[in-house]
């Protein structure tokens, strides 16, 4: 009795030190950098009536950039989703020369200021670039066109789907691969059967990031879209020009639906996330 | 299915891992390759196996060459150390892999499949987690599974890279004799590899030791360790006491040690294996060996017994059977007399011919 009313009195104690402190900070980090600009931006949201907002948010021209939005956003994510994996495959699988100069160009879309790239790629492949000469004569528009939107969006959210990849099939032992050669099956087999599965959730969340992050993208969007109402305007686009007329409230308007949007599918793809290793790491599947 | 190799070697960049190596293996042989780490013996069952290419040489099943035969077409089962079992899928779904991954043509049934995956399991007594995912089961359950899924597809060979290494004592032994059981009723061919001696003599037909690269020696268990061909062979299979001593008119001596021999004058140096030395009240007519005991652990049916004196480098070991132990009421600090009932001396620098003598 003695020793259990030890233990349960040093159990109401944490053994690893500084709880305290760490979630402080945090919270405090998280209040001033995330949650005051939010509480900020709904307290916008409350000049406005529900039917304002309403008409706000589902005007045509709105409507018109969201399906913009996630259909550019759709494409990139896909893309990068398979030349992410191909990528990261590359990256873990093979040793060849200038393999950490190309480890190291993952992160350039995250270090690079997204504006220039946006210019870049308008600049390559608007009529007179050297890509858009090229593609001009095979009948292939892409800047100031939706393709070029989700161009922009490709090159800026590629690291997420790497960065997600990577660790885990560095993870994945050569062993299981071999296991699936020895009974048989052929390398295509195998790759759909054994690796791709185990990649799985890596991959589908490293896609959704990719995303979601295409649906916030600006800075490198704005400047090869051509920004045409109801044909290549994004959303966040329709935020700054609500923000140059002074419409503080209709850019909250719209930013709380792109903010909304983005939150569940991020908590859908944590929900999801944590059945499946559940599964892989035991516990009641 | 037999399975021959002939002059097999391999490198890896400058490093030798096999010099150029004969092996048979007979159809229906469990084989055991025994070596401490860096010897080759995975090597050497990975090129069986086909997921490592040797150099030059070739490699028979049967009167099948399979020297450049992928490893899919191999026709073999392999079990890993570390299981590598798909860890998404159930484990049903595991066993029946190697089924559902043939062509087309010959791809029985879903039923079938399912069938004889359940039957598998059965076989290794999993049919009750056959819906479990592999990391809801423990390392020797595991380990069943991989074993399960390897014979699925009814294999020429079967190969067992330590398959029990990562498994703790109790389980391992278990898995051994269950083992054993299983290739008896099966009578597949098979090759494991393992660094640990007793499990190589307990569950082998045939051992395997290899060396840097070399095989030493290939024997049955009990031939191996009563004749090992060297003196590599000899310390890697079991504990080894050491002598050694100048040898004068028959006798050896060591400080304050002396051993009658039949030996040329000169150095020697003697070797003992623990359940050889007797250990007395008092020294024999051929025997003055005074220690000390330094340290006593009853374990299962013996008591290890470790023994200094001023006259030896290093410690011995000796295992007296409990009776004795009780008649000599030996304790920590109690002197005695050791009696070797056998010693064995191998030729110290070209490791080559081996030496053997009993006294008394």
């Amino acid at each position: 009795m003695n020793t259990l009313a030890s233990l349960s009195g040093a159990s109401s104690k944490r053994v690893l030190p500084g709880f305290g402190l760490s979630l402080g900070v945090t919270l405090l980090f998280v209040s001033l950098v995330l949650l005051l600009p939010l509480t900020s931006l709904v307290g916008q949201l409350s000049q406005l009536s529900p039917a304002e907002y309403w008409a706000i948010i589902s005007a045509p021209r709105m409507v018109a950039s969201y399906l913009v939005t996630l259909g550019g956003a759709a494409v990139a994510s896909l893309i990068n989703a398979a030349f992410g994996l191909l990528l990261a495959w590359v990256l873990v699988r093979y040793e060849f020369p200038g393999k950490r100069l190309l480890d190291a160009l993952m992160d350039l879309p995250f270090a690079l200021p997204t504006a220039v790239a946006g210019i870049t790629l308008a600049t390559l492949y608007s009529g007179e670039g050297w890509m858009g000469r090229l593609l001009a004569p095979l009948g292939i528009e892409v800047a100031y066109t939706w393709v070029g939107i989700a161009l922009a969006m490709a090159f800026t959210s590629i690291p997420f789907v790497v960065r997600t990849v990577q660790p885990v099939l560095e993870d994945l032992p050569a062993e299981v691969d071999e296991a699936a050669l020895a009974l048989g099956a052929s390398d295509t087999l195998a790759f759909r059967r054994v690796i791709l599965p185990y990649l799985w959730p890596a991959l589908v969340t490293g896609t959704g990031l990719a995303f979601v992050r295409s649906l916030g993208e600006f800075g490198a969007v704005i400047f090869i879209a051509g920004n045409m109402p109801y044909e290549t305007e994004i959303t966040s686009l329709m935020i700054f020009v609500k923000l140059q007329e002074y419409d503080y409230a209709g850019a909250s308007a719209i930013a709380s639906v792109v903010l909304a949007t983005s939150l569940v599918l991020l908590l859908a793809l944590n929900v999801w996330q944590g059945r499946f290793v559940r599964r892989l790491h035991g516990g009641n599947a | 299915m037999s399975i021959q190799l002939r002059n097999v070697t391999k490198r890896f960049g400058r490093a030798t891992a096999l010099e150029p190596l004969d092996l048979t293996v007979a159809d229906g042989e469990l084989l055991g390759l025994l070596g401490p780490s860096g010897s080759g013996k995975t090597t050497l069952l990975r090129i069986i196996a086909g997921l490592e290419q040797a150099d030059s040489g070739s490699i028979h099943f049967g009167e099948r060459d399979v020297t450049h035969v992928h490893v899919r077409d191999r026709r073999i089962g392999f079990v890993f150390q570390h299981y590598a079992l798909f860890r998404h899928m159930s484990v049903l779904d595991n066993v029946a892999f190697g089924l559902t991954a043939l062509p087309r043509r010959e791809r029985p049934s879903r039923g079938e499949i399912q069938a004889r995956a359940r039957r598998l399991l059965e076989m290794v007594q999993l049919e009750a987690f056959a819906d479990r995912y592999p990391a809801q089961l423990s390392g020797g359950q595991q380990q069943r599974v991989s074993l399960a899924r390897a014979l699925a597809l009814r294999p020429d060979v079967l190969l067992l890279d330590e398959p029990f290494g990562a498994l703790d004592a109790k389980v391992r032994q278990d898995l051994r004799r269950w083992l054993r059981h299983l290739h008896d009723e099966l009578n597949f061919t098979s090759v494991f590899v393992t660094h640990d001696q007793e499990e190589a003599l307990e569950l082998s037909d045939r051992v395997v030791v290899m060396s840097n690269g070399r095989i030493e020696q290939v024997d049955t268990p009990e031939t191996l360790y009563r004749h090992p061909a060297n003196r590599f062979v000899f310390e890697f299979l079991g504990d080894v006491n050491r002598l050694e001593g100048d040898v004068r008119d028959g006798e050896l001596t060591c400080g304050s040690a002396r051993l009658a021999v039949d030996l040329p004058p000169g150095r020697h140096e003697l070797l003992l294996r623990p359940h050889e030395l007797h250990l007395s009240d008092a020294p024999s007519a051929t025997a003055h060996l005074p220690v000390q005991v330094t340290a006593v652990a009853p374990v299962g049916a013996e008591v290890r017994v470790e023994l200094a004196a001023d006259w030896l480098a290093e410690p011995w070991l000796a295992t007296v059977r409990h009776a004795d132990f009780e008649h000599l009421t030996i304790q920590r600090g109690r002197r005695l007399f050791v009696e070797p009932r056998r010693w064995h001396r191998f030729a110290a620098v070209d490791q080559q011919p081996a030496d053997q003598a009993v006294t008394a």
